[in-house]
């Protein structure tokens, strides 16, 4: 029982993980159409800048308030990566996918080699406060703080988007142009606007996943955001497109698959569970648990 | 590639406008015989030892140069390979380095593993390749655009984990599979033999221009072009878009096979990183620095960029980069970096690639003339 549930709570670290980065990548996809390449950028920009703040900045440090500083300056980072990248290189090639595409490939390219000339291809040690390293238990399962610390603080951000998105005029706005962009267009709206702030709430929720993840890894390396952007995909295409709560769902089964498959069967086999349940979502239903029909 | 036209350049302009030159009917006559002058060029460039310094490390025919040739001409081929799906059926697919890969572990393990002949293996990869292209393209087909490309990312990802966790002990996970040489032919062997393998890498990217031009030439090619241009067309005229993406993708992936086979004996071996989704993502920087669509801008992108790959690493260590200080000489010791930066801009600047340098050069060169 004991291992049952904690295969279950670290699945959905896991999931947290996947969320974190999925639930902006499929906003971003839903309302501007971007297939966002450099989302892991932002990621590794969230990782690192904490990474720096923790050693570097005045105030901030591994530990108690220090540490939610450190935090905060990298999600600060992340989403102001996010925001210069959709006003100096996204915005000028709106309605025109392929080449987007194109961009954030290259961004993501460029940006990793960036963060690999400034501090080395190697893993390095996340600062971390002391009790993340440590276990509660739970059930009979003794679970690790860092994933616990994962799953509420991507509970916390589901609340919140889902409240945003269905309180604020300007969720009023994002749900509306997900759903028929030109429309809202025809009525006045500058969707435009709308599309800088999904692009910020994408890039601080993948910085606050790079942050997390750095203390439930215990390491942060350059290519860690490229390696975690494949499984968003994933759950972004089986969510479906534009929807955050469908990335929810999503991501905790492909959190939880990943974990007992990986457990059970071979290590690798529940990589390639997710997959096959990829093509089956697919080939059954193409518009993924929730939204519109996944099309260029 | 470029030395073919040189023949070309002394001829003097004079006065008269470009168009009504007296030359130009015998360049347009020279025209269609100048891939086959470059053909031959490079089919004898191995027996030239003129040294370039800067550009390559040894004389031309010394077995490290004639290496990096054979690696750009194989890169170039993908391209090529890659160019028929992106740009003239216009999928975006991002898993086209699971076939390279398939054909150069397909080898790799068939001789070393099962101690085939080299022909053998050779022929059942790229049977093998190709159907593997045909069954999971009928699957990824059956969603269009971006979904398509995330399939297709999705399943080149289950062949990285494969050949990560070395299932079977096939693979040789994180290390890679070393060639087992011994039953292969002597010619194929040895630091002596590069040539060979320089001339079987020509080859291969000759066969692949053959085949994506005879097949754009085709009807089938003109399907393919309407299919990017407009696929809700090419369903109302009563054909099958599903069909015709399928023989696309299945016959890009055979020839990335084939590739991979070539591929696989001038590296001499098969080592993860070629089925990372980064070299998908390279094959595509190729095509759109070349030119999509095009019949040699994907062939000199792919050479451009595997020799800018490999160039770059030599400059980022060299002592002018290390002179320069850290904030500028770190960024310019990665390659991914420059590439990175040099596509970006291009997609910004030059959307028709190095294909269409030449007529967005045009009316600049028109009016330097008419000045003089």
């Amino acid at each position: 029982m004991g291992t049952v549930i904690l295969l279950a709570l670290t699945g959905l670290g896991l999931a947290a993980l996947y969320f974190l980065v999925a639930s902006g990548l499929s906003l971003v996809f839903g309302l501007a159409d971007v297939l966002n390449f450099a989302h892991g950028l932002f990621l590794g920009v969230g990782a690192y800048a904490t990474w720096w703040a923790a050693g570097n900045l005045p105030g901030a440090g591994p530990d108690g308030f220090g540490f939610v500083l450190a935090v905060a300056f990298g999600v600060a980072a992340g989403t102001l990566v996010a925001v210069l990248v959709e006003l100096v290189l996204i915005r000028p090639l709106y309605s025109r996918t392929i080449e987007q595409v194109l961009v954030t490939v290259g961004l993501s390219l460029a940006g990793v080699a960036l963060l690999q000339a400034t501090w080395g291809a190697d893993a390095r040690p996340f600062p971390r406060p002391e009790w993340t390293r440590g276990v509660t238990g739970i059930l009979g399962a003794q679970v690790p703080n860092g994933g616990l610390l994962l799953i509420v603080a991507a509970v916390l951000v589901l609340g919140a988007l889902l409240a945003f998105l269905q309180w604020t005029r300007y969720g009023l706005v994002i749900r509306a142009g997900v759903e028929n962009r030109e429309m809202v267009t025809a009525l006045g709206i500058d969707v435009r606007k709308s599309f800088t702030l999904v692009f910020a709430i994408g890039g601080a929720a993948a910085a606050l996943a790079g942050a997390l993840g750095g203390v439930y890894f215990g390491t942060v390396s350059p290519g860690q955001g490229s390696s975690l952007l494949i499984f968003a995909f994933i759950v972004v295409v089986i969510g479906g497109m534009g929807s955050v709560l469908g990335s929810a769902y999503a991501a905790v089964a492909v959190g939880l698959l990943q974990q007992f498959v990986n457990y059970y069967g071979t290590s690798g086999l529940g990589d390639i569970c997710v997959v096959g349940l990829l093509a089956v979502v697919l080939l059954l239903r193409p518009q993924g648990i929730a939204g519109k029909v996944a099309t260029a | 590639m470029t030395e073919v036209k040189s023949p070309e350049v002394p001829a003097p302009p004079a006065a008269v406008p470009a168009e009504l030159a007296p030359e130009r009917g015998g360049w347009q006559r020279v025209r269609p015989f100048l891939p086959l002058v470059a053909l031959v060029v490079a089919a004898i460039l191995p027996y030239s030892t003129v040294q370039l310094p800067g550009v390559f490390e040894g004389p031309l025919n010394s077995p490290g140069t004639l290496q990096l040739l054979a690696v750009c001409l194989i890169f170039g081929g993908l391209a090529a390979g890659y160019d028929l799906l992106f740009g003239r059926t216009g999928m975006l697919s991002f898993g086209h380095a699971l076939y390279f890969a398939a054909g150069v572990y397909g080898t790799d393990i068939l001789v070393t593993k099962a101690g085939l002949p080299l022909w053998q293996a050779a022929l059942l990869t790229v049977t093998g390749g190709t159907v593997l292209a045909a069954l999971l393209g009928a699957v990824a087909l059956r969603t269009v655009g971006i979904a398509f490309a995330m399939v297709t990312l999705a399943f080149a990802q289950v062949a990285a984990i494969l050949v990560a966790r070395d299932f079977g002990g096939l693979t040789g996970g994180e290390e890679g599979l070393p060639l087992d040489v011994s039953g292969l032919p002597d010619a194929l062997v040895g630091v002596a033999n590069t040539v060979n393998l320089y001339w079987l890498a020509l080859a291969y990217l000759a066969l692949v221009v053959l085949v994506v031009h005879r097949v754009s030439g085709s009807p089938t090619g003109r399907v393919l072009a309407g299919l990017r241009d407009d696929e809700r067309r090419i369903g109302v005229l009563g054909l099958d878009p599903y069909r015709y993406k399928l023989v696309a993708f299945t016959l890009a992936g055979g020839l990335a096979s084939a590739g991979g086979v070539v591929y696989c004996l001038i590296v001499g071996g098969a080592s993860p990183h070629i089925t990372s989704s980064e070299l998908t993502l390279s094959l595509l920087v190729m095509v759109v620095l070349g030119g999509p669509g095009t019949r040699w801008g994907p062939v000199l992108g792919g050479i451009l960029y595997m020799y800018l790959d490999h160039r770059l690493t030599a400059f980022g260590t060299s002592d002018a980069v290390d002179a320069l200080p850290a904030v500028l000489s770190r960024p310019l010791s990665q390659p991914l970096f420059v590439l990175g930066t040099v596509f970006i801009l291009a997609v910004y600047f030059f959307p028709g690639g190095l294909a269409s340098l030449r007529s967005r050069l045009a009316p600049v060169l028109t009016a330097l003339r008419t000045r003089r």
